[in-house]
């Protein structure tokens, strides 16, 4: 139902913010995320920034699926 | 008479202002000695032997200055790659432009520099030219028109109808660039390696033919991209084509804003790369000589012909897991969205 | 987070994909899963999930595509303002070639209207101050997920005092509908997959009256084929073990209370009100009416002749979007009914239940290789 791009934030004034994904910026307000700090990725959704990306909830669910796609090998296939 | 910063509706009714124009701007800047004549049409030298292939387009984008080139480039590079996919020598081209009143003489000069850079880098000669002009708000700045002879060389048959079950489907760099660097200037998007891909081909074109590969196909995926031409590629010759997901050349910068637009990178337009059809056997030597010329860095072998079938859709990519998706036509233009 | 090859990694697929098959298979009978999410129905197709979990669980689509679920009297009304006010159109894409009752803002535009196709509600703030004696019409659909951003945009107009911009109010939120489904007893849903970017602003608890209230579980799921499998897993472990909760499996994206500046935003400028979806038909509290004290950017109070809207005969669009019947069965799919020529908004929008359906599936549907 919507379209949201995890994009790192690069330059913060005020409200207004920069971020970054693949070398291409562009600019988003972060009237709707105002704890958003420079470093953080955040979900990008119609030129606003509306989420913060969880980066340690994403490591562990990249590492389940790890974990699940070897017991896949190992329980032989 | 002063020259003018704008474009005047005098400068196009045949008076001192267009003499100047063609005089002072396009005539140095194209010279040759068919357009220095400066009568009605250009009389071309000897006809160099072939099959003579013609081919004309209309130029309109928006901006019409973007990373990587201009309307000029543009307008040059789509006519020299449209003959040279058909496996013509580019040689001779015309230049028209439908000015609109009050555009920046600047612009104009801009746009006549880069299409003629862009006709010395791929050794074709603009032999003539129009300039009509149109009141503000009839236009939008330039449009421009090309037509371009060329030859084909005696022996040489590239179409799709030789495209066959087997054949090996290349490209000849990282597709999307163009649309995406234009959809990026309309959205306040931007980045260094972001850039339009517009080149002439016949260079890199000719490179291939010199290799010995058995070419049966070019074509330049321009409107609708990749997706657009392998469909019209199916349907004429009546095969599937299968592309493989992750030999596909996508740059990141390219990804990014497809993502962002809701856009899809094989629907972006490519203005200087060219699909390659060409015997299986001969994929890796193509692939070789399209690599060694500045335009064919980033060749890539991506996809396949299969025997059309009955039940199955003309076009499919087949994923990182193997699978073979279908990749459906789009009803019309790519439109940002959110959902 | 960015390593999307992660997420979509073939052998994490398999592995998921097989053990959701074994917990359904011991239910002995279809697991019926609802994905709630537009978004989702186009992920779904474009990986061909729903094939490959067939027939031990039936995934269905539900309202989740908010160009789908509105009605074609709000697309009359904004065709009337832009031809009897001459007021400047700004939409987001997804809308642009929607049938109306007579046409759609494709043709409007063509016919000379001003519609402008814009990415950002920010962007329609921009065309309003550079056409300051119009009336500039944003067209405000989207569910929770893009309520905040027009409601920040007309917090920013309030703010800029910038009196020609307005909005048409179409924005809806999911909570309502989806008791309506959950209730409905023809449906018999076993799970709900929940939309994860409305989940974003959401948060997972705004739907535990799922599991409360109707003792169906959930998951809140992210966009990649291994997010919905283990959404689809996970709901079939709960069918399984007797269990009904909201399970967040989108944590990287999505907490428990959500994004509370976003809701704040929305409160502000917007109150719930009944509202009118596609299919489902009137719903008490599922549509975001703008407040009292702005009343002046409140483009649906503008004086205009509408004509009673016609919804296309023979379209099952409402059928399909409650997941009553799957989009081949209406009897203009794929015929009177293309992407190419939609006759309902399903088969629009790219995240539409039908034109998912007609660009990923049609080729499995008819027994041939994708």
């Amino acid at each position: 139902m919507c379209l949201a791009i995890p994009m790192r934030l690069v330059e913060k004034d005020g409200w207004e913010g920069t971020v970054e994904l693949n070398g291409v910026r562009r600019s988003v307000s972060l009237m709707l995320l105002e704890d958003a700090g420079v470093g953080d990725h955040v979900l990008i959704h119609a030129g606003y920034a509306i989420g913060k990306v969880d980066e340690e909830e994403a490591r562990l669910t990249l590492e389940g699926l790890e974990r699940i796609a070897a017991s896949l090998e190992s329980g032989g296939g | 008479m002063r020259a003018s910063d704008r474009i005047l509706l005098g400068h196009g009714a045949g008076g001192r202002l267009t003499r100047a124009l063609v005089k002072d701007l396009f005539v140095p800047l194209f010279s040759n000695p068919a357009l220095e004549a400066l009568s009605d049409a250009a009389v071309l030298p000897a006809w160099p032997g072939g099959r003579p292939a013609l081919t004309t387009d209309a130029f309109v984008v928006d901006p019409l200055e973007f990373p990587g080139g201009d309307l000029g480039r543009l307008a040059v590079c789509g006519t020299v790659n449209d003959l040279c996919v058909s496996g013509a020598r580019p040689l001779w081209l015309t230049f028209a432009l439908v000015l609109e009143e009050g555009a920046e003489m600047g612009l104009l000069r801009r746009c006549a520099e880069s299409a003629a850079e862009a006709a010395r880098d791929a050794g074709v000669q603009i032999v003539a030219g129009d300039t009509k002009v149109v009141p503000k708000g009839r236009g939008d700045k330039i449009y421009a028109v090309t037509a371009g002879l060329g030859s084909v060389p005696e022996g040489r048959d590239w179409g799709d109808h030789r495209v066959a079950e087997g054949d090996a489907l290349l490209v000849t760099g990282p597709v999307g660039d163009h649309g995406a660097t234009i959809m990026a200037c309309r959205h306040g998007m931007a980045g260094e390696g972001l850039r339009s891909d517009v080149a002439p081909l016949n260079g890199l074109v000719e490179a291939l033919a010199a290799s010995g590969a058995q070419v049966h196909a070019l074509h330049d995926p321009t409107r609708g991209g990749v997706l657009v031409t392998c469909h019209e590629v199916a349907e004429r010759a009546g095969v599937r084509i299968v592309l493989d997901e992750e030999a596909l050349p996508v740059r990141g910068e390219v990804r990014a804003v497809c993502d962002l637009l809701g856009l899809h990178p094989l629907s972006s337009p490519c203005e200087g790369r060219a699909l390659v059809f060409v015997e299986a056997g001969d994929a890796e030597r193509a692939l070789k000589a399209l690599r060694s010329h500045p335009f064919g860095t980033g060749a890539a072998r991506v996809g396949r012909v299969e025997a059309g079938r009955k039940g199955a859709s003309p076009v499919a990519v087949r994923t990182v897991s193997g699978e073979e998706r279908p990749l459906d036509l789009l009803s019309g233009a790519e439109l940002p969205r959110i959902c | 987070m960015m390593e999307e090859a992660g997420y979509r990694d073939p052998r994490a697929v398999a592995a998921l994909l097989r053990a959701a098959k074994a917990e359904a298979a011991s239910l002995h009978r279809p697991l019926v899963l609802m994905e709630v999410c537009g978004t989702h129905t186009h992920a779904i197709a474009e990986a061909g999930l729903r094939g490959k979990l067939a027939p031990e669980i039936r995934l269905v689509s539900g309202p989740g595509c908010p160009v789908c679920v509105t009605p074609v009297g709000y697309l009359d009304r904004a065709e009337a303002l832009a031809r009897q006010r001459n007021a400047v159109l700004c939409t987001f894409g997804d809308l642009f070639r929607v049938p109306s009752s007579t046409g759609s803002l494709e043709r409007l535009k063509a016919e000379g209207g001003d519609v402008r196709i814009v990415y950002s509600p920010r962007d329609a703030l921009r065309v309003a101050s550079e056409n300051p004696g119009r009336e500039v019409v944003f067209l405000a659909v989207g569910f929770e997920t893009t309520a905040p951003t027009i409601a920040a945009a007309l917090v920013e107009a309030e703010g800029a005092g910038l009196s020609n911009f307005m909005i048409l109010p179409g924005n809806k939120t999911v909570p309502m509908p989806l008791r309506v489904l959950a209730g409905d007893p023809a449906l018999r849903l076993d799970g709900f997959l929940l939309p994860g970017h409305v989940s974003v602003v959401t948060g997972s608890e705004a739907f535990s009256f799922l599991a409360s209230d109707y003792g169906i579980p959930s998951a809140v799921v992210g966009f990649a084929p291994t997010d919905v499998l283990a959404g689809v897993a996970d709901l079939a472990a709960q069918r399984r073990g007797g269990r009904a909760g909201v399970s967040n499996l989108y944590g990287r994206a999505v907490t428990p209370q959500g994004n509370a500046v976003a809701r704040a935003a929305m409160d502000r400028v917007f109150r719930p009100e009944s509202s009118d979806w596609r299919g489902l038909g009137p719903i008490p509290e599922s549509g975001l009416l703008l407040r009292e004290s702005l009343a002046h950017r409140d483009a649906s109070r503008l004086e205009v002749d509408v004509p009673v809207p016609e919804e296309p005969a023979g379209c099952l669009c409402g059928e399909v979007l409650k997941g009553a019947v799957e989009p081949p069965a209406c009897p203009l799919f794929g015929t009177a009914c293309t992407p190419d020529l939609p006759v309902g908004a399903c088969m629009v929008s790219s995240e539409g239940t039908c034109a998912a359906y007609y660009r990923h599936e049609r080729w499995r549907l008819a027994g041939g290789a994708a």
